[in-house]
């Protein structure tokens, strides 16, 4: 009898790091420790690994490296970009558009801006978690100075138009800020050609290290300092360098970006091949997201008449890893935002599941997943008093 | 995050399924709220010969409702109505903190149902002692 192999299928939540990112990393743990911002010949090493990451993460994105910021992570480049824009350019305006589907770390940033005096703007998507490019448009005012709207959603997978959002956004001369956390290494990022003036990624979502992220900022683009305190960063990042994260980070962002097609293309063949199975085995599910718009990974379906949760607790049992946008996980009692927004039932929403799939997934966990997924579903359908009456019709038209 | 006990009883759940022709019955939560528990009791000679549940919800609601209907069997219906959310919790070996709701559903669960037995028969309809107990705020959002 040997372990069971876990199925990892939340690469969404974070990815492990990759086994040659670490190697990039070890030796700036112990040999190269010195301070880059140090004198002596020890920190060149060091400062030389930042400014080589640094130009990773740019040709990564089509900038120059002088317009790569490292942050500790997606929360705070998110942070910097709308706080640090927000206070900059207050004398020329007070309203932000943002999507009523971003991450936490954008609407709770808005949030708080709207305290400080603020106005904000939280534009709906469709059914398919889609932002319209008109609805942009209208919401422009002669107030606005950031546009906020993320490259791909976290949880339903859906990528936004993004170069057309950022064009209306430049033709209004308004900042476009993109936070792409979960799109690095699965689409192909041009900040010049997609009109983003701001973006930020996060390392441990594409086999990178936790705790290291980047701010992409536009030369030119007016924006004050989150962190204050000494002058790295040009002055704008204060806080000794994460020096080997940084490292991971630019190994991480240059393998990942290396082969984006092709690796999307295998991940795409394994969603829609788990999406198609569940779907065609599992009455009342569907899909939540857009058809084909949405990241190569992503998986997320709700089975009416079950909770979240209690589907989750069955799959762990099977070495399975997956997440839901119920509530009862989250510590609140309101669902995900994401499904509300898209117009999903409160009492559906809390029936969704939220697979990822990535570099961790072989073919065959597609085929366990499918073997476990409709006896779990059924398992708990058979004791959810909702369930009863659908199941009753169903075996009167046997 | 759940006790062994929370696992054990979300696992293999005692006494779930519908009960044909029973005495009481209990419908409490909301499925906007991400939990409904359907409570069953079987009654005679005022002790509690069976009861059976069906819930739609997260591990501990699952669980709470097993062990709900696992205390109040062989109860008299007073005694029944005495099963708290707090011993349910504590037969459960502990809920975290955001999940005593669901001992709570489970308790009120069995008070409707000894209700709805009460009301049959004409008998007048028990108080609730603490009427929604809740343990958190934001249960008041989603009142059960």
């Amino acid at each position: 009898m040997g372990e069971k192999r876990i199925i990892y299928m939340d690469h969404a939540a974070t990815t492990y790091t990759r086994p040659d990112v670490v190697d990039a990393m070890l030796p700036y743990f112990t040999e190269h420790f010195g301070n880059p911002s140090s004198i002596y010949s020890i920190a060149r090493e060091t400062k030389n690994a930042v400014e080589t990451s640094r130009a990773q993460v740019a040709n990564a994105l089509g900038a120059e490296p002088d317009e790569i910021y490292f942050t500790s992570g997606g929360t705070e480049s998110d942070n910097w970009a709308i706080k640090g824009v927000a206070f900059a350019n207050r004398k020329r305006g007070n309203h932000i558009i943002t999507s009523q589907i971003e991450h936490h770390a954008v609407i709770h940033t808005c949030k708080f801006l709207e305290k400080e005096g603020f106005e904000v703007t939280y534009l709906p998507v469709d059914q398919y978690g889609l932002v319209s490019p008109d609805d942009l448009e209208k919401a422009i005012t002669d107030k606005t100075i950031l546009v906020s709207i993320m490259y791909a959603n976290n949880e339903i997978g859906t990528i936004e138009p993004i170069a057309e959002l950022g064009a209306i956004a430049r033709k209004h001369k308004v900042y476009f800020h993109t936070d792409a956390v979960q799109a690095i290494g699965s689409v192909p990022i041009d900040v010049n050609a997609q009109n983003i003036d701001l973006l930020s990624l996060s390392a441990h979502k594409f086999y990178g290290p936790k705790g290291v992220g980047a701010l992409y900022i536009r030369k030119g683009v007016r924006i004050e300092n989150l962190l204050h305190g000494g002058g790295q960063e040009r002055r704008r990042r204060a806080g000794t360098e994460n020096i080997p994260g940084i490292v991971g980070l630019g190994k991480a962002i240059e393998l990942t970006t290396s082969d984006i097609t092709a690796h999307s293309a295998q991940m795409r063949a394994m969603r829609d091949r788990l999406i198609k199975g569940i779907l065609d085995t599992i009455p009342n599910a569907r899909l939540n997201g857009h058809p084909e718009k949405r990241l190569p990974g992503n998986v997320n379906i709700s089975f009416e008449f079950i909770e979240g949760e209690s589907m989750l607790l069955w799959l762990d049992d099977e070495g399975i890893c997956a997440s839901t946008g119920s509530a009862c996980t989250s510590g609140s009692l309101e669902p995900s935002h994401v499904l509300l927004a898209t117009g999903l039932p409160v009492e559906i929403s809390h029936g969704s599941l939220r697979l990822t799939i990535g570099d961790a997934n072989k073919e065959q966990d597609i085929n366990i997943l499918l073997d476990v997924l409709p006896k779990v579903v059924s398992r708990l359908r058979d004791m959810s008093p909702l369930y009863k009456k659908i199941d009753k019709e169903r075996k009167c038209d046997v | 995050m759940y006790s062994e006990k929370v696992m054990d009883h979300f696992k293999n759940p005692r006494n779930v399924g519908e009960m044909e022709n029973p005495d009481g019955v209990g419908e409490v939560g909301n499925p906007v709220c991400g939990d409904i528990m359907n409570i069953y009791l079987k009654i005679e000679n005022n002790i509690v010969v069976d009861a059976k549940f069906k819930t739609f919800g997260c591990g501990a609601a699952i669980a709470s409702s097993s062990m709900a209907t696992e205390l109040v069997r062989g109860k008299t219906l007073e005694e029944a109505w005495e099963v708290s959310n707090k011993a349910v919790a504590e037969a459960l070996e502990g809920l975290p903190p955001i999940k005593m709701h669901c001992s709570v559903l489970a308790e009120e669960g069995i008070h409707k149902a000894i209700n709805d037995y009460r009301k049959k028969h004409g008998l007048p309809e028990w108080e609730e002692k603490n009427p929604h107990i809740h343990d958190h705020d934001e249960d008041v959002e989603c009142q059960h």
